[in-house]
């Protein structure tokens, strides 16, 4: 059944499979010397224009792994591996399945591992005793009669020759998911300010608009730090619209994305602003006011007839730890206090109370995300790791017994046995099984 | 005790650990065998401690986090990997000299842990990005995979120090590499311990991928730190084709798995030092 076909040939060789890694493996590390995605003033400035040039022209500038030239190598990685899947997978089937008890008594005989001895009992009895106790180690018997006497097989593990194929399909999975997230994904990203609202996010290489079908509020932002400064934890609370009705409300941080139809929406960075949101509740009436006011200058509030300002801040790094605000209802003196950043105080005026908050303003910067073929990716990951397990750690392991009867109405056995892994292991099992089935 | 001070103490007991293997070889001194063993699972046992010590002062420092995400933290948990594998080598193969070709590894990464003035040892917090579970399960994953291929490289040296001698000389027995184990039994192990690496490198890789694609939104982005370990990944590929498919063994594959570790170790510290990119979180 050898097809003979010299282009097929090349194509399924593992001599292919070995000059492609080699090829992918030498030539990714130009990528890793050379700075991606930069500007190409940027690799003028540094490399010189000619050497500037003739990277542009071999494609290892802006982004060599997304160039013509990697990619179709990439592309002859998965094409050798699928040849070569068709090339072989057919042969290993028909040992998978293969009828194991059609088997000449010479290979038998020529097994490492192999156990001749007598036994008392007849055939019959030998046999179905035999097949007890194989069943109890695990090893399902099937028996066929010979010209000469019965032949017992068994195995285990036959699909454990499938783990190989196992993990080549799975690299194919991999690029399969890949694609579809190139093809149908996208990636872009969003400075939203604290309170505003969008519909629209831009795409991370050519700042193109995609519309997201519906709107995203970011209604605050939060820094915290550890007390040496460095930052602890970046937290936007968002909300999700869809014509002006909220569908969800979800705080979300670093490693904690939010995903609305399969647009996933990632804590990635922030912006602080030299304005502050303030929120003013009349106690009374439980009327609430938010406004934005910058620095250092007055406010009137429409609704509540008060007048505000934040006239001070302390700050660490870039900030807001806390401010000092004045506030008159024109009714006395002004109220003047610190209010530490995002924290609420209650001011007494001569007509109502208030409850003020304030902080400073910030827009929470997002990965916006669109991958549909991520799950591909994983199931492929995830088929690689049981593939690598299957074919690295078990082995399929067969034996047979050849029970004939000899002139004294005893039977004389031959048991057999190989295993296409592990073989020192596998000796190891023979060697148990055989002393228990020898003095049966 | 401090867990500084516990893991200081490693350093020196994994060089006596290293000396006491060398003995045996040198020496043939098969008596000292079971010393060297207790003493390095005693020395390995201490480290466990020290590691512990550390996570719980974390807790007690307010930041709770597993001591796996710095430079240092990363090269101490790798002395320990080496240790725990050569041990299980050891015990499972039932011969001893291999550790005086792998215990050295586990001293010298101690050794720089302690004393390189690049890296710090303070237990820092967690800078928001590093702040997740598929972290761990990476950073575990991945140097049980280098520490893996640390052991073949060690295997790969004695296979080639004791294939020169072997083509030298007609009988072996009387020289000194006459204790260590025969050719194809090397050949073996090595090859066995690639085979562990490559599926903890494989996995390292992939929960790696997914922690990226938890904090960015993108699982793989051909930073130098991910296309180093992709590069690490198709030479050990390479090298399980070659022998699996083309019969490739003894020296070239000695040669392969050194090959192989000084792309690991290129993964792992070169890039941090060298390159710059996303995971440059050892820079300091
Ligand atoms: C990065 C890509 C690849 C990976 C991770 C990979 C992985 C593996 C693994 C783990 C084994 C089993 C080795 C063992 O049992 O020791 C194997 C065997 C093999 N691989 Fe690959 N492989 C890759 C690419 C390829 C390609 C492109 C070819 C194309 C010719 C190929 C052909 C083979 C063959 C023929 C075997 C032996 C199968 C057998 O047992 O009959 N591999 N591969």
């Amino acid at each position: 059944m050898k097809n003979s076909n010299p282009i097929w040939d090349f194509f399924a060789s593992v001599k292919l499979a070995l000059f492609t890694l080699f090829f992918l493996s030498t030539t990714s590390i130009i990528g890793t010397i050379i700075p991606q995605k930069e500007s190409s003033q940027w690799y003028i400035d540094r490399y010189g224009e000619s050497t500037a040039n003739l990277f542009q022209i071999l494609a290892i500038t802006p982004d060599m792994y997304t160039s013509g030239w990697f990619l179709s190598f990439l592309g002859l990685l998965c094409l050798n591996l699928i040849i070569c899947s068709f090339d072989r997978f057919p042969g290993v089937w028909r040992q998978i399945r293969a009828d194991n008890l059609d088997i000449p008594q010479a290979r038998l005989e020529k097994m490492t591992q192999q156990l001749q001895w007598q036994s008392e009992k007849p055939p019959e009895a030998a046999i179905s005793t035999l097949k007890i106790t194989l069943n109890a180690h695990g090893w399902k018997a099937q028996e066929r009669k010979t010209g000469n006497g019965s032949l017992l097989f068994a195995q285990k593990g036959a699909f454990t020759r499938t783990g190989v194929y196992i993990v080549h399909a799975s690299i194919l999975v991999i690029f399969a998911g890949a694609i579809i997230g190139s093809i149908l994904g996208f990636k872009a990203s969003i400075m939203l300010p604290e309170t505003k609202t969008t519909d629209k996010v831009y795409t991370s290489d050519t700042r193109a608009a995609i519309d997201l079908g519906f709107e995203i509020r970011c209604d605050r932002f939060d820094i915290e730090f550890y007390d040496n400064g460095m930052p602890k934890s970046y937290r936007s609370e968002l909300t999700i619209l869809e014509n002006g009705k909220v569908v969800i409300e979800k705080a979300i941080v670093v490693n904690d994305p939010l995903n609305y139809k399969g647009i996933t929406f990632y804590q990635s960075s922030y912006e602080p602003y030299q304005e502050f949101v303030v929120t003013l509740t009349n106690k009374k009436t439980g009327l609430k006011e938010t406004a934005i006011i910058p620095y250092q200058q007055q406010q009137s509030m429409q609704e509540s007839g008060l007048r505000l300002g934040i006239i001070n801040a302390e700050t660490r790094g870039q900030s807001v730890s806390r401010m000092k605000i004045w506030l008159t209802d024109d009714q006395g003196e002004p109220s003047l206090f610190w209010l530490d950043d995002g924290e609420q105080a209650t001011v007494e005026r001569s007509k109502n109370s208030y409850t003020i908050s304030a902080k400073q303003m910030y827009a929470t910067g997002l990965q916006v995300a669109k991958d549909p073929g991520v799950w591909t990716v994983y199931t492929g990951c995830a088929l690689m790791i049981l593939g690598l397990v299957v074919a690295f750690f078990m082995s399929h392991q067969r034996i047979w017994l050849f029970v004939r009867e000899e002139n004294d109405g005893k039977s004389s056995i031959l048991m057999s046995g190989n295993a296409n892994k592990n073989k020192a292991g596998f000796a190891k099992t023979f060697e148990n099984l055989t002393t228990v089935v020898k003095t049966l | 005790m401090t867990s500084s001070q516990l893991i200081g103490i490693t350093t020196f007991t994994y060089l006596f650990s290293t000396i006491l293997y060398a003995a045996i070889f040198i020496f043939k001194t098969k008596r000292l065998g079971n010393v060297a063993t207790i003493f390095t699972i005693v020395a390995f046992l201490i480290q466990t401690a020290g590691i512990g010590l550390r996570w719980i002062e974390s807790y007690q420092m307010g930041m709770g986090r597993a001591p796996l995400t710095n430079m240092y933290e990363s090269v101490v948990f790798f002395a320990w990997t080496i240790i725990l594998i050569y041990l299980i080598i050891e015990w499972k193969f039932k011969t001893k000299i291999i550790g005086a070709f792998a215990v050295p590894f586990a001293f010298l990464a101690m050794a720089y842990a302690s004393f390189a003035t690049n890296i710090s040892k303070e237990i820092t917090p967690l800078i928001p990005a590093l702040q997740s579970n598929w972290l761990i399960a990476h950073v575990v994953t991945c140097f049980i995979g280098y520490a893996a291929f640390a052991v073949a490289a060690g295997l790969g040296v004695m296979y080639l120090i004791k294939n020169t001698s072997e083509t030298r000389q007609s009988t072996n027995d009387t020289t000194l590499l006459g204790s260590l184990p025969p050719l194809h039994v090397l050949d073996d192990i090595t090859h066995k311990t690639m085979v562990f690496g490559f599926l903890w490198l494989s996995i390292g890789i992939i929960t790696g991928a997914i922690w990226a694609n938890s904090a960015w939104g993108t699982y793989w982005s051909w930073d130098p730190k991910e296309t180093w370990s992709l590069i690490t990944w198709f030479l050990y590929a390479i090298t399980l084709h070659a022998r699996y498919t083309r019969g490739w063994g003894g020296t070239r594959i000695a040669w392969l798995a050194i090959f192989g570790f000084v792309s690991v170790i290129f993964t792992y510290y070169g890039v941090n030092f060298l390159l710059s990119g996303l995971h440059s979180y050892g820079a300091n």
